[in-house]
């Protein structure tokens, strides 16, 4: 199993995240969020935190925001469904939100698990207040992250950017 | 409570929904109080972001032990990141005090200051005397390393004392009182 598709996305997502001071990056892993993880890790402008759902991570994104710091989420469209309930600190303290979501069950999906929460991700995010945009171009990924950001952290604005499966490319299963 | 925060100096807290935050309020409102009454286990969380965003002030995190169980998974986030700043304070009555007092996991065998232990948080200890709470404000008043109170309560239901619900406001003066502006 490998992540074939070209990097140059993944490392717009990581120069947007720089670029708008992100000092804290929590994640849940996917193979599409790979490289911007190891990135993470690997040159210290930002430190990363694995988190165990991803709920913990829309927590964590608002004590930072508490404290003065600039923080993103990276999941799956699976996670989205464990944040719900914690989307109400959000909405209820207009707290500053980045989700980067890598979506699954859309296109060219192997596993069939992963299809309800890829079809209800989008709305389950709008439900709860949140701004989705969503990504099906590799050029459209850096602006859309920086655009996030920007509404983020300039105007309160919960917000998602939706990285469509097409785009991350199929996932080599091996038997 | 009361003891707890009473030499809070530099202390950022943060109160989990139902008593602690009503208890947190009733010892004394400051600026830098974060009092949720919702997103029920996100408490620690909460205060592993702010603690990791403010590293030179301690961050304290007051939880009762139902808010704490529906966010076990964040002993082991906070484990893995260990800031020396947090300290992690679960008042434990072993009930789910808000909905009619019925016993919790804590009743039931959950032993949380091993669960704190096995995820790395080396001071994890039970806290039951005025001795033993002192000792765990201090150690986080020290910001030496991580560490959890697990402060064992009677379970009762005095008069409450309600703090503000509106969590725009208690944001934005908390974030004033670290002299960050208002969006």
């Amino acid at each position: 199993m490998s992540d074939t598709a070209p990097d140059q996305w993944k490392d717009a997502i990581y120069e947007a995240l720089r670029q708008a001071n992100v000092r804290l990056v929590a994640y849940v892993p996917d193979a599409g969020h790979a490289r911007v993880i190891e990135r993470v890790h690997a040159e210290g402008d930002m430190k990363g935190v694995v988190l165990t759902t991803e709920e913990e991570g829309v927590a964590f994104c608002c004590g930072a925001w508490l404290g003065g710091e600039r923080a993103v989420l990276l999941m799956q469209s699976s996670g989205v469904g464990n944040c719900i309930n914690m989307l109400s600190l959000v909405e209820n303290c207009r707290f500053p939100l980045v989700a980067l979501v890598t979506m699954r069950g859309e296109w060219a999906e192997f596993n069939q698990w992963q299809e309800p929460m890829g079809r209800a991700t989008q709305a389950a995010l709008e439900l709860m207040g949140v701004k989705v945009m969503r990504a099906e171009r590799a050029e459209d990924v850096g602006p859309m992250a920086a655009a996030s950001l920007e509404s983020a952290f300039r105007s309160d604005q919960a917000t998602a950017v939706l990285l469509a499966q097409r785009l991350i490319g199929r996932k080599e299963w091996t038997k | 409570m009361k003891n707890l925060v009473a030499d809070r100096r530099d202390l950022l807290i943060v109160a989990g929904l139902g008593s602690t935050a009503y208890d947190l309020f009733a010892a004394g409102d400051h600026p830098a109080n974060f009092y949720l009454w919702g997103a029920m286990g996100g408490a620690a969380m909460i205060g592993l972001g702010l603690a990791l965003a403010q590293p030179r002030r301690p961050v304290l995190v007051v939880t009762g032990d139902g808010e704490q169980l529906m966010g076990l998974g964040s002993f082991a986030t906070i484990g893995a990141q260990r800031p020396p700043n947090l300290g992690l304070a679960v008042i434990d009555n072993e009930r789910y005090g808000e909905t009619g007092m019925q016993r919790s996991h804590t009743a039931l065998g959950t032993d949380l200051v091993a669960v704190a232990k096995a995820c790395g948080i080396a001071w994890a200890r039970e806290i039951r005397g005025e001795g033993e709470l002192a000792a765990f404000a201090t150690q986080v008043q020290r910001m030496a390393a991580a560490s959890f109170g697990l402060i064992k309560v009677a379970p009762e239901n005095p008069p409450r004392v309600l703090p503000p619900r509106d969590g725009v406001h208690l944001k934005n003066r908390f974030r004033q009182s670290l002299g960050f502006d208002v969006n």
